[in-house]
């Protein structure tokens, strides 16, 4: 796991900043493909690799993922300057798991199913490697506007690889999408490929993501 | 000869620097160099005289080590085939449909595996290398006959990129190529490469009456009484003594193509020693590894598999074909001298222990060599530390 995003990123604002300044459209957009937290930061990549079986459960975790990072880093920056820096990580985990909490009881009410088959993951947001590297990176030196824009991002970029691993994965893995008969549907002949529904078939998938990226945007490990 | 020489030189100055196909140069190199020698000659400076042994030839002897497995497993596949459907055929015949079945998934293995060295060397810009001569036959000689295609050509690309490609080329790779290939499909499509699918028997064909597809392997895992008793009643009626200890080690019973005989491996396993290609010390600690685990659990075990006689484990499945051409692999096994002894009795001892103890493995070398692939260096790390310490204590300072 990367530490490096422990390291407090500034963004110095002007007054009466534009909304959508180009600096603020860039907290969604890095994280998309430069600073993607799953395939650049290698974070979160314990759930990645095991809710993404299935495109369902993969999108619903990645909205909660996504609603909880945004919401904890408002929360956070809101109360950056009240927190005692000595035990801001436990304050930090009281707001992540008030929001995990929130996710998780909704889930129960409206998505039973599927909350049953995200099991463990959703609880484990609490510890997830990007909603505390982004509080202890962005949020602790960040007005509320700009944390919330950056939670979005990050959300999002997390999203996006899992849809496409699941995306991949249950395509490929078992012939459906959303639970869909693709092939069966078509009337062609699919065998599904065993490997892709195993964790250790979706590491050698992200691990190509990675390459692909890589050799698309140039992208170097700095040592 | 001449011919193809001027072919070549015709358009040879499309390829070189300036030309309109410049970029596909290490292309036609490869061509150049398959087909003739090449006419580079040392440098004026610098070393002149050098060994004529070099990675083609390296590999060329591997390709004719495993050349007697392959004629043997070419004959068994019709053999097994004509014993299943109990037909009446000649030699001739055996081997005809044994080509049949496995010219095709060798072309299959080479065109795909080649086609995608090409594709790398060219976007890469370095010269082709003939590590894939070896895992392109290797990758046929570990599969059973009734493969369909499509799977050998997806296992060849995916063990070409991922596990070669991805780490650098040809001898960067961390696991065996083939051995990839193989453990690909295992996992990706099961009901094609395990349970009984080892004699290939045409669609709706009528085997004879009594006819089982079990291993040795299978049928010692659900053995109840004595194994080898279990062994020498099987195939009563239709293939007698099919499974008895010779006939296992002559391998005249169905496996995947290149690995049912014992004999054939180790014939193969002669050429590389003599020619100095193959460490004889991993053959012989793999061998020694099983063997020894063998007779320990012998002696603890309860089980009846645990009961099967030492012996018995180095003729059934694919335990001499793996000790002899996978573990070998000088990419992948140890390269220090003790590392290489370390290597193979762990090897050995995994197998063993996998085939005996684990119900969703029946057969442990693939998965043996694999693991041991990955902790190679670490042997390789602590042999040399052990080394560096017993030296530092004998010096005087």
């Amino acid at each position: 796991m990367s530490t490096e995003a422990a390291v407090v990123e500034e963004v110095k604002e002007k007054k009466a900043e534009p909304l959508f300044s180009k600096k603020n459209k860039k907290l969604i957009s890095n994280p998309l493909d430069i600073d993607n937290p799953v395939t650049v930061q290698i974070l979160g990549v314990c759930s990645a690799l095991a809710v993404t079986t299935q495109m369902k459960p993969a999108f619903v975790m990645s909205l909660g993922l996504t609603i909880v990072t945004a919401c904890s880093n408002v929360a956070i920056s809101a109360l950056r300057n009240t927190i005692p820096s000595r035990i801001r990580i436990i304050v930090q985990l009281a707001i992540v798991s008030l929001w995990v909490i929130l996710v998780d009881q909704i889930l129960k009410a409206y998505v039973y199913d599927v909350s049953k088959q995200l099991s463990v993951f959703v609880g484990l947001i609490i510890t997830n490697c990007i909603v505390m590297g982004r509080l202890e990176a962005f949020a602790m030196g960040n007005k509320p506007w700009p944390a919330f824009l950056d939670g979005m991002g990050n959300g999002l970029g997390y999203g996006m690889i899992l849809m496409i691993l699941a995306f991949i994965r249950e395509l490929f893995g078992a012939g459906s999408l959303f639970g869909f008969k693709v092939f069966a549907s078509l009337g062609l002949p699919y065998q599904g490929n065993g490997l892709l529904l195993l964790p250790a078939g979706a590491c050698i998938l992200l691990g190509s993501i990675i390459w692909i990226q890589r050799s698309l945007n140039g992208y170097r490990e700095s040592h | 000869m001449k011919f193809l020489r001027n072919q070549l030189d015709s358009v040879k100055h499309y390829f070189e620097k300036g030309g309109k196909w410049e970029k596909y140069y290490f292309a036609y190199e490869a061509f150049d160099t398959f087909l003739f020698v090449p006419n580079t000659t040392t440098e004026t400076k610098g070393v002149q005289i050098r060994d004529a042994i070099d990675l083609k030839r390296l590999m060329m002897t591997v390709v004719i080590a495993m050349l007697p497995c392959l004629i043997f497993g070419m004959w068994n596949v019709g053999h097994q085939h004509f014993l299943a459907l109990q037909q009446v055929a000649t030699v001739g015949q055996k081997f005809w449909f044994g080509i049949l079945k496995t010219v095709p998934i060798i072309i299959v293995s080479y065109g795909v595996g080649l086609t995608i060295e090409f594709i790398f060397a060219t976007i890469r810009r370095h010269p082709v290398n003939e590590g894939f001569l070896v895992t392109g036959m290797l990758i046929p000689l570990v599969m059973p006959a009734s493969i369909p295609l499509w799977q050998v050509a997806i296992a060849t690309a995916f063990a070409v990129v991922i596990g070669k490609e991805a780490f650098g080329g040809t001898g960067m790779n961390v696991v065996n190529i083939a051995l990839t290939a193989r453990a690909f499909l295992y996992f990706a499509y099961p009901s094609q490469i395990s349970g009984e699918v080892w004699t290939y028997l045409g669609d709706g064909a009528k085997t004879v009456a009594g006819y089982s597809g079990a291993t040795p392997l299978a049928l010692a895992a659900q053995s109840t009484g004595n194994v080898v008793s279990d062994f020498n009643s099987f195939g009563a009626g239709w293939a007698d003594g099919i499974y008895n200890f010779w006939n296992m080690f002559m391998g005249v019973m169905p496996g995947c193509i290149g690995e049912t005989s014992t004999l054939m491996c180790l014939i193969g396993g002669a050429i590389l020693i003599i020619t100095g290609v193959g460490s004889w010390k991993i053959i012989v600690s793999v061998f020694a590894g099983a063997f020894g685990m063998g007779l320990f659990l012998n002696a603890v075990g309860a089980t009846p598999f645990t009961q099967m006689p030492a012996y018995y484990h180095l003729v059934v499945g694919g335990l001499a074909f793996g000790a002899v051409f996978m573990a070998t692999d000088p990419v992948t096994a140890s390269q220090t001298e003790t590392g290489k002894w370390i290597y193979g009795i762990l090897i050995g001892i995994f197998t063993v222990l996998i085939r005996v103890f684990n119900p969703a493995y029946p057969e442990g070398i693939m998965l043996a060599i694999l693991l041991m692939n990955v902790f190679a260096p670490l042997i390789d790390y602590f042999v040399i530390q052990a080394n560096k310490k017993r030296r530092l204590q004998r010096a005087t300072v």
